[in-house]
C-alpha cells in the first residue's frame, strides 16, 4: 500500500467533489443556494451512461452528462429567478425530481430498476487500479474528466477574480441593487452562473458513471451535499473549497483502508464533512460569511 | 429564508372570504393540473393510456378498504412531517431535517420499548413511548435551533448536514449493537403496541393503518390551537412574519427559533410512532425514507395551515400508494417525479396565480 496508491485513490474520490463544488461556488457567489448539486450530478451521471451507451463513445457520454446537468440547473434558475420561487424549496424538489426521473427513465431505457448495462468509459482504471499498484495514478491522470476536474478549481478562481463576468457574478451575489444601478444584467449573470454550476456538477456525475462503466440507482449517494459542505467549509473561496474537497476525499480513502484494520466505525468517518460544516457555520473556527444576497431572489 | 408562499398568506385575512377561498384553492389546482400534464407525458412515453392509469390509481387507493387503509397509514406519517415543516415555516425557520428527526423519533420509541418489561400494560407504555418519540425528534430539532439562535448558523444547511450525521449514527448503533442478525432492524418492542384498524373492522385486514391516526388528528388540532389561539403561537407567527417587529414588541426572536425548531423536530419524531408502535413494532433503517422531504411538499401545498396539511398529506399519500397500484402499467417512480413536479409547480405558480387573481380583482 504505497503512498501513490493512496494519492491516486484520493484523486479519484476528489474529482466529482472538485467539479460539483466548483459549480457550487459559482452558483452561491451569484446569490443562488446550491442545494441541488446532488440533482445535477445524478442527472449528469444518468445522461452520461445513456450517451455513452447509445453513442458507443465516452465523449458522447461526457457531452450528454454536461448538457443534462446544465438543463436541470436551468430549470432551477427559471423557477427561482424568473418566477422568484423559494430557492430552498425548489432546490430540494430538483433533487427529488432527479431521483424520480433517473429511476423512471432507467426503467424506460434499460428496463431495470437498479442499473444500466455496461457502458464505455475513458479508461479501465477500475480494474487496473486495484491490482497494479503504481499505474493507478497515471491511468487516472489520462482520464479527460479528471483533467477537467483538476482544472475546474483554478479556472473557477480565474473567472471569479480575474474576469469582468466574475466581478459581475460576485456583485450580483453581494449587492444586486448596486449591480443593477451599474447596468449589470442581474438576471442574465445569475442564469449564466447557475448554468455553469449545472454543467460542472453534471460533469461530476459523468465522471462517476463513466468511471464505474454504468449508471446505478442513486449512485451519487450524497456526493452533491458533500460538495456543498466543501463550499461552506471552504468559505465560498475556490482555493479553500478545493482544499476542503481533497481533505474530505482523503478522509474517505483512509476510511477504506482502515476498515479492515478494525479502526473507527466507517459511519463516524462518513460524518466528518457534515460535522466540519456545522462547526464552520457556527463560526467556531474563524469567521464564516456567506455572500450577502444568498437566497434572495429579488433584484 | 421563509417561503414567499408562507409569509404572504396572512395578508389575505384582510380580504373577503371569497378572495381567500380562491387564493387557497386555485394554486393547488393549478399545480395539480401541471402535474397531470407531466404525468400524461410520462405515461404516454411508456406507451400506456393516461385514462387507464389514472383509473387504476384511484381504484387501487380509494376503491377498496385495503387501499384506503394504506393511504391513511401513509397520510398519518406525512401529517406529522408536514406539521413539523409547517410550524417551522410559520416561525420563519425552514426545517429540512424532518427526515432524520422522524428516524430519531422512531428509534427512541423502539429503544425505550425494548427497555420496558413486557409486564408493563400497553396502555401505560404506549403514552411513554409516544413521549420518547417526541423527545428523540425534538433533540435532533433543537440542535439546529440552538445553533441558529446562538450563532446565526443557517438552519437549512445545519438540518441537511444533521440528516446525514444522525442517519449515519443510527446506522452504526443499530448495526453494531441492536440489530436482529441478518436484518437491518431492532428486536420487537416488549410492550406499547398500538392496535391496527383491522382489529376493529375486519375489512382493513392486511393494511398498516392503525390508531396512530387518532394521535395525528389530536396533534393537528393541538398545533392549530397552539398557533392561532395561544400567546406563544402568536409570538411564533410574529417572528415568522417580521422578526424585527416581533423583537421590538418584546419577543426574544432567538428563543422562538429554538422553541420552534424543537417543537418541529418533536412533531416529526412523533411520525415514528406510526411505524414502530402501530405497524412493525421495531425500528428499521429507512422505515419512512423520503417522508421528511415529502413533508416539505405537504406543508407547501397545505399552505402551512394544520388543516391544509392534513388534506395535502392525504393527497400525497394517495399518490404514493397509487404508484404501487399502477406499477404493472408504468414504473411507480412516476409518482416520485409527480411529487417533485407538484412542489416546483406550487413554489413557482403560487405567487403567479395569486398575483393574477389580485390583478383581475383590481381591474
Amino acid at each position: 500500500m504505497t503512498f501513490l496508491v493512496l494519492l491516486a485513490q484520493t484523486l479519484r474520490i476528489a474529482v466529482p467533489y472538485l467539479l460539483a463544488a466548483s459549480g457550487g461556488v459559482m452558483s452561491e457567489r451569484a446569490g443562488l443556494i446550491a442545494l441541488s448539486l446532488e440533482g445535477y450530478m445524478l442527472s449528469g451521471a444518468f445522461a452520461a451512461a445513456l450517451g455513452s451507451y447509445y453513442g458507443a463513445s465516452p465523449w458522447l457520454g461526457l457531452l450528454a452528462g454536461l448538457s443534462a446537468g446544465t438543463l436541470v440547473a436551468l430549470l432551477y434558475a427559471v423557477a427561482t429567478i424568473r418566477f422568484r420561487a423559494d430557492q430552498v424549496v425548489v432546490g430540494i424538489a430538483i433533487n427529488l425530481l432527479a431521483i424520480g426521473l433517473t429511476r423512471f427513465f432507467l426503467r424506460l431505457a434499460f428496463d431495470s430498476s437498479s442499473n444500466s448495462p455496461r457502458v464505455a468509459g475513458f479508461s479501465d482504471v477500475t480494474e487496473a487500479g486495484e491490482s497494479i499498484a503504481s499505474s493507478g495514478l497515471m491511468e487516472a491522470l489520462t482520464n479527460p474528466v479528471v483533467i477537467i476536474g483538476l482544472l475546474a478549481v483554478p479556472l473557477t478562481a480565474l473567472v471569479l477574480y480575474r474576469t469582468p463576468f466574475g466581478l459581475r457574478t460576485r456583485a450580483v451575489g453581494e449587492h444586486p441593487q448596486a449591480a443593477v444601478t451599474l447596468g449589470v444584467p442581474v438576471a442574465r449573470v445569475r442564469y449564466m452562473a447557475v448554468a455553469i454550476s449545472g454543467a460542472l456538477a453534471g460533469l461530476g456525475g459523468t465522471y462517476l458513471a463513466l468511471d464505474q462503466h454504468q449508471f446505478t440507482d442513486s449512485m451519487t449517494a450524497g456526493r452533491g451535499f458533500i460538495a456543498l459542505a466543501a463550499v461552506i467549509f471552504g468559505r465560498w473561496d475556490p482555493t479553500r473549497v478545493a482544499i476542503a474537497c481533497v481533505l474530505f476525499a482523503a478522509a474517505e480513502t483512509l476510511m477504506i483502508h482502515l476498515q479492515g484494520a478494525g479502526g473507527i466505525p466507517s459511519q463516524f468517518v462518513e460524518m466528518i464533512p457534515y460535522l466540519l460544516t456545522i462547526v464552520a457555520l457556527a463560526g467556531l473556527v474563524g469567521r464564516s460569511r456567506p455572500p450577502a444576497a444568498l437566497g434572495k431572489a429579488e433584484e | 429564508m421563509t417561503a414567499d408562499t408562507a409569509t404572504s398568506a396572512p395578508v389575505a385575512t384582510a380580504l373577503s372570504w371569497r378572495v381567500r377561498l380562491e387564493e387557497s384553492l386555485l394554486p393547488p389546482i393549478a399545480a395539480l393540473l401541471i402535474a397531470l400534464v407531466v404525468g400524461d407525458i410520462l405515461i404516454l412515453s411508456f406507451g400506456q393510456s393516461p385514462a387507464a392509469v389514472y383509473r387504476i390509481l384511484i381504484e387501487g387507493t380509494w376503491g377498496n378498504a385495503y387501499g384506503i387503509g394504506q393511504v391513511l397509514y401513509k397520510a398519518t406519517t406525512l401529517t406529522f412531517t408536514g406539521l413539523a415543516v409547517a410550524l417551522g415555516i410559520r416561525a420563519g425557520v425552514f426545517n429540512i431535517g424532518a427526515e432524520s428527526q422522524l428516524a430519531a423519533g422512531g428509534f427512541a420509541a423502539a429503544a425505550v420499548g425494548l427497555l420496558f418489561p413486557a409486564a408493563l400494560p400497553a396502555l401505560v407504555a404506549a403514552p411513554l413511548l409516544i413521549v420518547a418519540a417526541a423527545v428523540g425528534g425534538g433533540v435532533v430539532g433543537a440542535v439546529p435551533g440552538a445553533l441558529k439562535a446562538r450563532f446565526g448558523a443557517s438552519e437549512v444547511i445545519v438540518t441537511i448536514m444533521l440528516n446525514f450525521i444522525v442517519l449515519a449514527f443510527l446506522n452504526w448503533i443499530v448495526s453494531s449493537r441492536l440489530h436482529v442478525p441478518e436484518t437491518l432492524h431492532t428486536p420487537e418492542i416488549n410492550t406499547g403496541e398500538i392496535p391496527r384498524l383491522a382489529a376493529f373492522a375486519d375489512v382493513f385486514r392486511g393494511s398498516a393503518a392503525n390508531l396512530t391516526i387518532l394521535l395525528a388528528i389530536a396533534v393537528t388540532v393541538a398545533v392549530w390551537w397552539y398557533l392561532f389561539r395561544t400567546r406563544a403561537g402568536y409570538e411564533l407567527r410574529a417572528v415568522g412574519l417580521q422578526p424585527e417587529a416581533a423583537e421590538y414588541g418584546g419577543v426574544s426572536v432567538p428563543r422562538v427559533w429554538l422553541k420552534a425548531m424543537t417543537i418541529s423536530g418533536a412533531l416529526a419524531g412523533l411520525g415514528g410512532v406510526n411505524y414502530v408502535l402501530g405497524y412493525k413494532h421495531y425500528y428499521e433503517e429507512g422505515f419512512a425514507a423520503g417522508s421528511g422531504f415529502v413533508g416539505i411538499a405537504v406543508a407547501l401545498v397545505g399552505r402551512n395551515h394544520p388543516l391544509g396539511v392534513v388534506v395535502a398529506a392525504l393527497l400525497f399519500a394517495t399518490l404514493s400508494q397509487g404508484g404501487l397500484a399502477v406499477n404493472a402499467l408504468v414504473p411507480k417512480q412516476m409518482v416520485e417525479v409527480l411529487q417533485a413536479v407538484v412542489i416546483i409547480a406550487v413554489a413557482t405558480v403560487v405567487p403567479e396565480v395569486r398575483r393574477a387573481v389580485r390583478s383581475v380583482r383590481r381591474a
